[in-house]
C-alpha cells in the first residue's frame, strides 16, 4: 500500500504516457510476482524430482496456484493499461502478450493435469515433469519483450539498466517488494491451510 | 476525472477486490478447518473415553 501511495502521489508522471503509467506500479511487479511465483514451483518440482521428498508436491502445487492468481492479474491489468495506450484491450500482434498467455494457459492446464490423476507417486512425478516444463516458457516470456523489437510494449530494464528517474525506480522497487511479500505471504498461508487440511485427512482415517 | 484516470483506478480496484476476494476465501477456508478440526478433536475424545 505504501508502495501504490509512492506511486499514485510522490512519483512524477510520465512525460510520454501521463498518469496512464501509473498502471506500470501495479502491472509490473505482479507480472515479476507471476514468473518469481511459477519459478519457485519449478524448483520445488526439481528438488521433488531430485529429492524424493512429496513435501515438495505441495509446495510446488501451492506456488504454481498463487503464480496462476498473479497471472491472472497480470492480463486483467495489462488489458488495461493497453485499452488506455493502444485503444485495444488485447492485441495478438504482440510476442509479449500471446507468449505471457501461453506461459498462464500452460500453468493453468497443471491443475487439469494433476487431478486427472488418483493421489500418489505418479501424480507427484506428473505433475513435478509438468511444472519443470513449463519454467522454459519463463525466459521465453521475459526476454520476448526485447527479442520481438516492437515499438508497442514498451522496454523499461535494458542492458544500459533502467529507463527510469531516480523517483520512479524507487517507487517501483517497493511496488515490487511489496507484491513479492505479498505472494510470500499468501503462498505460506495457502501451503499451511492445505497441511492442516491433510494433517486433518490423516487423524479423521486413524479414529475411524 | 479523465479517461486515463478511470482506467488506473480501474486497475488498482481490480487488484484490490481479488485480494479482498482472497481473503474471503481464506477465511472461509480456516473457518471450515476450525469445525473439522472440533469434529475430530470430539471423535478422539469419544474414542479415549470408550
Amino acid at each position: 500500500m505504501g508502495g501504490f501511495a509512492l506511486a499514485l502521489f510522490w512519483a512524477p508522471e510520465d512525460a510520454d504516457q501521463g498518469f496512464s503509467q501509473k498502471i506500470f506500479y501495479l502491472h509490473v511487479p505482479i507480472a515479476l510476482t507471476a514468473y518469481a511465483c511459477f519459478g519457485f514451483g519449478a524448483w520445488k518440482a526439481l528438488r521433488l524430482l531430485w529429492l524424493g521428498d512429496a513435501r515438495y508436491d505441495l509446495e510446488s502445487y501451492t506456488a504454481i496456484h498463487t503464480g496462476v492468481i498473479f497471472g491472472l492479474l497480470t492480463l486483467a491489468t495489462g488489458s488495461i493499461w493497453a485499452k488506455i495506450s493502444w485503444g485495444h484491450w488485447w492485441t495478438w500482434g504482440e510476442r509479449q502478450l500471446v507468449l505471457f498467455l501461453i506461459l498462464f494457459l500452460f500453468y493453468s492446464s497443471y491443475f487439469m493435469l494433476r487431478y486427472s490423476t488418483e493421489p500418489g507417486s505418479r501424480r507427484m512425478r506428473n505433475s513435478a515433469v509438468y511444472a519443470l516444463f513449463g519454467v522454459v516458457l519463463i525466459p521465453v516470456s521475459f526476454l520476448a519483450v526485447r527479442i520481438a523489437g516492437t515499438i508497442l510494449h514498451p522496454t523499461i530494464f535494458t542492458h544500459e539498466g533502467a529507463n527510469l528517474p531516480g523517483s520512479m525506480l524507487f517507487a517501483f522497487c517497493v511496488c515490487l517488494a511489496g507484491m513479492l511479500a505479498l505472494a510470500a505471504t499468501l503462498y505460506r498461508l495457502e501451503l499451511a491451510g492445505k497441511r492442516v487440511d491433510a494433517s486433518l485427512r490423516e487423524l479423521r482415517e486413524l479414529l475411524a | 476525472m479523465t479517461s486515463a484516470e478511470k482506467y488506473v483506478t480501474g486497475a488498482y480496484l481490480v487488484f484490490l477486490a481479488a485480494l479482498l476476494l482472497y481473503v474471503v476465501l481464506i477465511a472461509l477456508k480456516v473457518t471450515r478447518l476450525e469445525q473439522e478440526l472440533g469434529e475430530v478433536a470430539r471423535a478422539a475424545r469419544e474414542k479415549a473415553g470408550g
